[in-house]
C-alpha cells in the first residue's frame, strides 16, 4: 500500500455570496470526520475555516480555501487577492470591524474572525498587502487540546 | 473493536416494499435498500424514529415491551410522563388515568413530572454556577438529540449538562424506596416507562448517560393510552384515594417544547424542536455562532414529546391538552416558581445526578477506517468514485445520496453498478459490443441484423 503525503482540498469560494457561507468549511469538516481527526481537533479547524471563508466572502470578494491533510496534522490555507489589509496588527484586534452595514445586518462583522482563527489554531500566519491581497494559514496538531 | 448498539426501531422486512422514503429521509443516513428491502446500519441509527413517520407502510417499528412481562415481577412501578397526560383532554383528571394506569396491573405509580422538577433545580443551579465560563450547555432530556451528537457532532459532547434524565432519576428514586419499604429485592420490582419515542425507549435498554439504570423496560404511550381508554368506562367517578406524588405544573411542562427552560428559569437560553432544526443549531454551536447563550434545550420532535412518533393524538391536539391541563394546575398553585417547586419537592433521599451520570462517548460513525492513513486513502478513492456518480441523489441505488453511495462503495458494501445511470452507461456499451459482434458473424441469411445501434460517441457514464 503505498503512503499518501497529504490528502488536498481546494474550494473556490465566490465573494459577497451570503447564501453559500459556510459550504466550504462544512465540506472540509466532513471530509476530517471521514478521515478520523480526532472530534475537537475538527471543531477547531471548523472554526477557523469557517472565519476564513467568511472573511473571503465580505472583505476580499472572493478567494480560495485550501486544506492539506496529513495524518499527524492538517494545514488550511485561505488566500484571496482582495484588497488587502492595511494594518494586520489592528485587525488582529478583537472587535475591530470594517464590515459593511449589509454584512452586520447579517449578522457578520462581530470582529472576532481573525482572533478566532488566532486562538482555535496551533499555528497562525498572515501575510498581506493593500492591493496584493491575503493569505492565511493555520496549523492544526491532530490532538486534542 | 466492533461494537454493538441495541436498537428500539427495526424494519418488518414483509411490510417493506422498498421504496426509499425512510432512506431518503433519514437524519442520520442510516439506511440502505438492498435486494429490494430497507436495512438499517445500526452503528448510524439514533432511534429518532423518523422513518416510523415517513414509512406509508409501516414497515420501521419500535420495539417496545408487552404488559404480559408485569407477571415477571413481584411489584411493578409505571411511570408516567407528560406526553401520556397529552393524550387526555384537560377534563379528564390525572387521577382518573392514575386510575386507568392501576388497572392495566401496575401497583404503583411516580409522575415523571415530578422529577422533571427536581432536574430543573439542578440545572438551574448548574447554569448558575457555571455562569462565568461562557458556554453553552444543551439540555440532556432528549436521547435522540444526545445519539445526534455522539455520531455527528461529538465536539459538543463536553456541553452536554451533567444531570439525570427525569425518567430515570425517577426510576432510581423510587425503586430504592419500595424496595426499603417492602423489603423486596430490587431484581423483583419491575420499573416500567410509558414512552412517546422509541429513542427513550433504546436508551432503557443501553443507556448513552446513566450508570446503573434502573428502568425494566417501556410501553408506548400509544398502546397504553388506547388500553386505558378501552376500559374508560371503569375511569371512576369516586375520587382515587392512593397516594401519589405527583409533580407541578412546571414539571408537566417537560412534555412540550420550552417548557424545561420555563422549569429551570432559564431566560438566556432557546428551545429548538424537530431534528432538523436541531442539527442547525448544533451546527451553530459548533462554530461558536452563539456566544454567551447560557443553554439550549433540544427535542429531536416537533413540539417535543407530545409529538413523538409513538403516541396516538395529532401533535397539535395533544399540545393543546397538555398546555390546557398545565394552566388549570398553575391557578391553584402558588403564585411564584420557586414557592411551586418548593411546595413539591418533599421525596426525601430524592438521587443527585453527580452520581449517576457518565460522560457520553462518541460514536465514530464517519470515520472510513481506524488507521488514519488507509482513511485517507478511502477518502481519495471516495472522491473518485463521487465524480464518476450524476450527482443527482435520486435514491434509486438504495443510498440515501451519491456520497453515501461512493461511501459504501469504498466501503465493499456496495458496487458501482447499483448506480441506474452507471448501469445503463454499461448496458449501452454492452449492447453496442454485441452489436459488433453480431457484424462480425457469418451471415445467414440475406438480411442484416443490424438494429441502428450505433457506438456511443464518447462514453460519458451516464445522461442526465
Ligand atoms: N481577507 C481579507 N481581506 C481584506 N480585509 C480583511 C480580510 N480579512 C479581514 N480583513 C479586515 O480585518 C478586519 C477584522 O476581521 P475579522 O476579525 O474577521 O472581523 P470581521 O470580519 O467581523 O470584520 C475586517 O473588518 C477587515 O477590515
Ligand atoms: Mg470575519
Amino acid at each position: 500500500m503505498a503512503e499518501i503525503k497529504a490528502l488536498k482540498l481546494a474550494f473556490d469560494v465566490p465573494g459577497a455570496n451570503f447564501d453559500r457561507a459556510g459550504e466550504a468549511s462544512a465540506k472540509l469538516k466532513r471530509t476530517l470526520q471521514q478521515v478520523g481527526v480526532p472530534a475537537e481537533v475538527i471543531r477547531r479547524v471548523a472554526i477557523g475555516s469557517y472565519e476564513g471563508e467568511i472573511n473571503l466572502i465580505i472583505h476580499a470578494g472572493g478567494g480560495q480555501l485550501q486544506a492539506e491533510i496529513y495524518p499527524d496534522h492538517t494545514r488550511v490555507i485561505v488566500s484571496d487577492q482582495g484588497p488587502g489589509i492595511p494594518d494586520v496588527k489592528e485587525a488582529m484586534q478583537e472587535g475591530y470591524s470594517t464590515a459593511s452595514e449589509e454584512a452586520r445586518a447579517m449578522g457578520f462583522g462581530a470582529g472576532m474572525g481573525l482572533p478566532n482563527m488566532y486562538n482555535c489554531a496551533d499555528a497562525f500566519e498572515i501575510q498581506s498587502k493593500v492591493g496584493w491581497g491575503t493569505i492565511i494559514t493555520m496549523d492544526f496538531k491532530h490532538q486534542d487540546r | 473493536m466492533k461494537e454493538t448498539y441495541f436498537h428500539s426501531v427495526q424494519i418488518t422486512q414483509a411490510a417493506c416494499r422498498g421504496c426509499t422514503f425512510c432512506v431518503k429521509h433519514c437524519p442520520t443516513e442510516a439506511i440502505r435498500v438492498r435486494n429490494g428491502k430497507a436495512l438499517i446500519l445500526p452503528n448510524r441509527c439514533i432511534d429518532c424514529g423518523t422513518c416510523i413517520r415517513n414509512c406509508p407502510f409501516r414497515a420501521p417499528q419500535a420495539k417496545t415491551d408487552q404488559l404480559s412481562r408485569l407477571k415477571d415481577f413481584r411489584y411493578n412501578i409505571v411511570l408516567p410522563p407528560p406526553s401520556l397526560y397529552s393524550q387526555f383532554n384537560e377534563n379528564i383528571h390525572r387521577e382518573s388515568i392514575w386510575q386507568g394506569l392501576m388497572q392495566l396491573g401496575f401497583d404503583e405509580i411516580f409522575d415523571v413530572a415530578l422529577a422533571s422538577d427536581y432536574i430543573a433545580v439542578e440545572i438551574e443551579k448548574f447554569i448558575h454556577e457555571h455562569a462565568g465560563e461562557h458556554k453553552t450547555y444543551i439540555s440532556c432530556a432528549c436521547p435522540a438529540v444526545l445519539r445526534l451528537i455522539q455520531v455527528k457532532f461529538p465536539e459538543l459532547i463536553p456541553l452536554i449538562i451533567p444531570v439525570l434524565p427525569p425518567a430515570e432519576a425517577a426510576a432510581i428514586y423510587i425503586k430504592n424506596k419500595i424496595a426499603r419499604e417492602k423489603h423486596l429485592p430490587k431484581e423483583q420490582i419491575g420499573v416500567w416507562f410509558i414512552a412517546p419515542c422509541p429513542s427513550k425507549g433504546a436508551n432503557i435498554h443501553q443507556p448513552v448517560d446513566v450508570v446503573h439504570p434502573e428502568i425494566t423496560g417501556a410501553f408506548t404511550v400509544s398502546a397504553i393510552y388506547s388500553l386505558i381508554m378501552k376500559n374508560k368506562k371503569n375511569l371512576p367517578a369516586e375520587k382515587f384515594t392512593r397516594p401519589v406524588s405527583k409533580g407541578s405544573s412546571y414539571g408537566m411542562g417537560w412534555g412540550v417544547y420550552g417548557g424545561e427552560l420555563k422549569s429551570a428559569g432559564l431566560t438566556n437560553a432557546i428551545a429548538v424542536h424537530g431534528l432538523a432544526e436541531v442539527r442547525d443549531v448544533l451546527e451553530q454551536l459548533s462554530l461558536n455562532k452563539m456566544p454567551g447563550l447560557d443553554y439550549v434545550e433540544c427535542s429531536a420532535c416537533q413540539s417535543g414529546c407530545v409529538g413523538g412518533p409513538l403516541v396516538s393524538e395529532n401533535r397539535f391536539v395533544a399540545e393543546t391538552n397538555l398546555k390546557r391541563r398545565i394552566h388549570n394546575m398553575r391557578l391553584r398553585e402558588p403564585s411564584t416558581r420557586a414557592a411551586t417547586l418548593k411546595a413539591v419537592l418533599t421525596c426525601e433521599g430524592f438521587p443527585h445526578s453527580a452520581e449517576y451520570v457518565k460522560p457520553l462517548q462518541p460514536r465514530p460513525m464517519m470515520s472510513l477506517d481506524a488507521d488514519i492513513n488507509v482513511a485517507m486513502q478511502k477518502v481519495e478513492r471516495m472522491e473518485e468514485i463521487l465524480q464518476g456518480l450524476p450527482g443527482l441523489d435520486c435514491g434509486v441505488c438504495g443510498a440515501p445520496s451519491c456520497m453515501c453511495l461512493a461511501e459504501d462503495i469504498v466501503q465493499g458494501r456496495a458496487h458501482e453498478m447499483d448506480c441506474i445511470f452507471k448501469l445503463r452507461a454499461q448496458v449501452k456499451k454492452l449492447a453496442y459490443g454485441m452489436a459488433e459482434l453480431s457484424r462480425q458473424l457469418p451471415l445467414t441469411g440475406g438480411n442484416t441484423m443490424d438494429d441502428g445501434l450505433v457506438a456511443p460517441a464518447e462514453d460519458k457514464n451516464h445522461e442526465t
